[in-house]
């Protein structure tokens, strides 16, 4: 052989952002030794609008709306942990069936961030039909989002004290009727993928995180339930009335892309267990009541209210244009979201605006690791470890 | 934990910190420890490595802007620890030429987190290998979560359709920003409200 190692030189490549397994705006920058890669640099900040900025400037109830536009596929995880923020400055506690609404819509959200992560990262590999499966489902699940706000997506439900609206009884029925046919649409995909040739070649022992690695990245969610910890805040640290349900916590033996896959449609399966035991608890006569608290210092007076009572109206205008005062403080409330833990950390200092509102993403500091996890795997492999990384660009670039 | 464990364990850290940490406080079932800048690296490897405390889980850093004090930042991380099952919040002050250990030697999950503190406040981390901006744009100037940066920025983007490229340009608005001041408009405010100059100064 007549090698000459002068010429030998490694290659330096762009993944995306235009590219359809990026999942969304991702620059890649890869350094490739023939087909192994050696380096990974992320760039990110291609979706970046300045969220933080904008909620300084916003009251509490405008800065809603821009949680729904971070991790876009599960929209009201995120409103939720605004709202449980605001909530423990201000003191107050929401009323239980507004507890109850606020559950089960973050239930369907896990289900509508995993259809969409699980089907995608099959496509990232190679099968197409999970998608078009699945994202039937999640054309259903919006489609209870829009009963419920208006919204299909963004849909600003949530409020601090409680949520917007009570749901129509029609509504919850409807939501009870469609967990046990996706129970059969979730063994659809399980069929389809788990024992899948292919499926496991691409994904088993790929992306191995060890839990100490896990736990020092700032890993949380699925990442880290994946590499063996039963650590889940819906259990750990409860908030609403989550320490009442009756659900399990999967956990991965090994850390690999496999692992996160098999966790995350066994948790689509106990969020429909959650989910049926809110809607039974809703039907219940305790579950009937107010959805949002009464104080109308905090949440404007209903509709009907306005029409007859002068102090009715004087508050809703004043809710309305000054918004609510929240005593100053530090507060860190962090949620199980679908993607890990999303946590806000509220600085107030007494007036109707966030002084600071930190966003806490999960897919930020999952990210990060990509450099860590590809190094020595095959350019293929990269797609595939970053389907498993559950990665939205909305809360990662902020 | 309830608040009596948490003040225990802030006292524990206190105490055995000494020079490092310089108070604690326990405020919404939060704990917060006071540390001195320069010294981070060490308190954050106590609590890392104490079995007491094992705060293995680095959740957030950030930076928070007062800019009437004489130290602008409070640079503040927190972390978890699944032992214990509790949060830390831990604050530094800093200003624009502090020198801030960074933690990446400790916390290789810092990396980011330092690098969007550098990129949104400015707050200067020694000892990171790739002190890069990560969200903003490529030659991006200023730090934009400064209580000083306008809402608007100082550049916007326009695509120059006879150069046939995208450039900067200073920022124009066809209409002012408004910001309406909500907070006393029963009381009456003591400075000429917006469009209500020419009404001159109260008697």
């Amino acid at each position: 052989m007549n090698e000459q190692p002068q010429n030998l030189r490694n290659f330096t490549i762009n993944f995306g952002p235009q590219h359809p397994a990026a999942h969304g705006v991702l620059r890649l920058v890869l350094e490739l030794d023939g087909e192994v890669v050696e380096r990974v640099d992320p760039h990110i900040g291609l979706l970046h609008r300045g969220t933080e900025k904008l909620i300084e400037q916003k009251t509490y109830l405008q800065a809603i709306p821009y949680f729904d536009r971070l991790d876009y596929v599960a929209p009201m995880n995120q409103e939720h942990a605004f709202c449980l923020a605001a909530e423990r400055l201000l003191g107050i506690e929401v009323p239980r069936r507004g507890q109850l609404i606020r559950v089960l819509y973050c239930e369907i959200g896990r289900i509508l961030s995993h259809l969409l992560n699980v089907t995608t990262q099959a496509m990232d590999v190679g099968a197409l039909t999970p998608p078009l499966w699945g994202f039937e489902e999640r054309e259903k699940l919006m489609v209870f989002y829009e009963r419920a706000s208006g919204s299909r997506m963004h849909a600003a439900f949530f409020r601090v004290g409680g949520v917007h609206q009570d749901l129509p009884q029609k509504l919850i029925d409807d939501i009870e009727a469609w967990c046990d046919p996706f129970l059969k649409v979730v063994d659809d995909l399980d069929r389809l993928l788990t024992a899948n040739r292919i499926f496991k070649q691409r994904n088993v022992d790929i992306g191995v995180v060890p839990l100490k690695e896990a736990w020092e990245w700032g890993f949380s969610g699925v990442m880290v339930r994946g590499s063996g910890a039963a650590w889940d805040l819906r259990k750990s640290q409860p908030y609403e009335c989550y320490a009442e349900m009756d659900f399990d916590i999967p956990i991965g033996k090994n850390g690999d892309c496999y692992d996160r896959y098999l966790i995350r449609m066994e948790e689509m399966r106990q969020s429909v267990r959650i989910m049926k035991q809110c809607i039974q608890k809703l039907n219940a006569p305790d579950g009937k009541g107010p959805v949002v608290v009464a104080d109308n210092k905090v949440a404007p007076p209903r509709r009907g209210e306005m029409k007859r009572s002068m102090e009715a109206l004087i508050h809703h205008f004043k809710l309305y244009t000054e918004g609510v005062h929240v005593p100053p403080g530090e507060i860190y409330a962090a949620v199980e979201a679908p993607k890990g833990e999303f946590g806000v950390y509220l600085v107030s200092d007494g007036t109707n605006k966030p002084y600071k509102c930190k966003i806490r993403a999960p897919g930020f500091a999952h990210l990060q690791a990509m450099d860590h996890i590809c190094r020595g795997h095959l350019l293929a492999d990269v797609s595939a470890i970053l389907g498993s990384l559950d990665i939205v660009f909305g809360e990662v670039d902020r | 934990m309830d608040d009596a464990k948490l003040d225990a364990l802030g006292q524990t850290i206190v105490s055995a910190l000494p020079g490092a940490a310089t108070g604690h406080s326990v405020a919404f079932n939060q704990l917060t420890v006071d540390v001195e800048a320069a010294k981070i690296v060490e308190v954050v490897k106590y609590l890392r490595d104490d079995p007491s405390c094992r705060f293995v889980n680095i959740t957030d850093i950030t930076a928070v802007d007062y800019p009437d004090r004489e130290k602008r930042f409070d640079v503040i991380y927190h972390f978890l620890s699944p032992t214990l099952n509790a949060r830390i919040r831990l604050k530094a002050q800093a200003d624009e030429t502090t020198q801030v250990p960074s933690l990446i030697d400790v916390f290789p999950g810092a990396d980011w987190f330092e690098r969007e503190a550098y990129d949104l406040y400015g707050v200067f981390f020694v000892g990171h290998p790739d002190m890069r901006r990560i969200l903003t744009d490529y030659g991006f100037e200023g730090h934009p979560l400064r209580k000083d940066f306008p809402l608007t920025g100082f550049v916007e983007v326009r695509y120059d359709d006879q150069e046939k490229r995208v450039g900067y340009e200073p920022v124009r608005l066809n209409q002012e920003f408004r910001k309406f001041d909500f907070l006393s408009p029963w009381e009456g405010a003591d400075y000429p409200l917006p469009g209500d100059e020419k009404a001159g100064p109260k008697s």
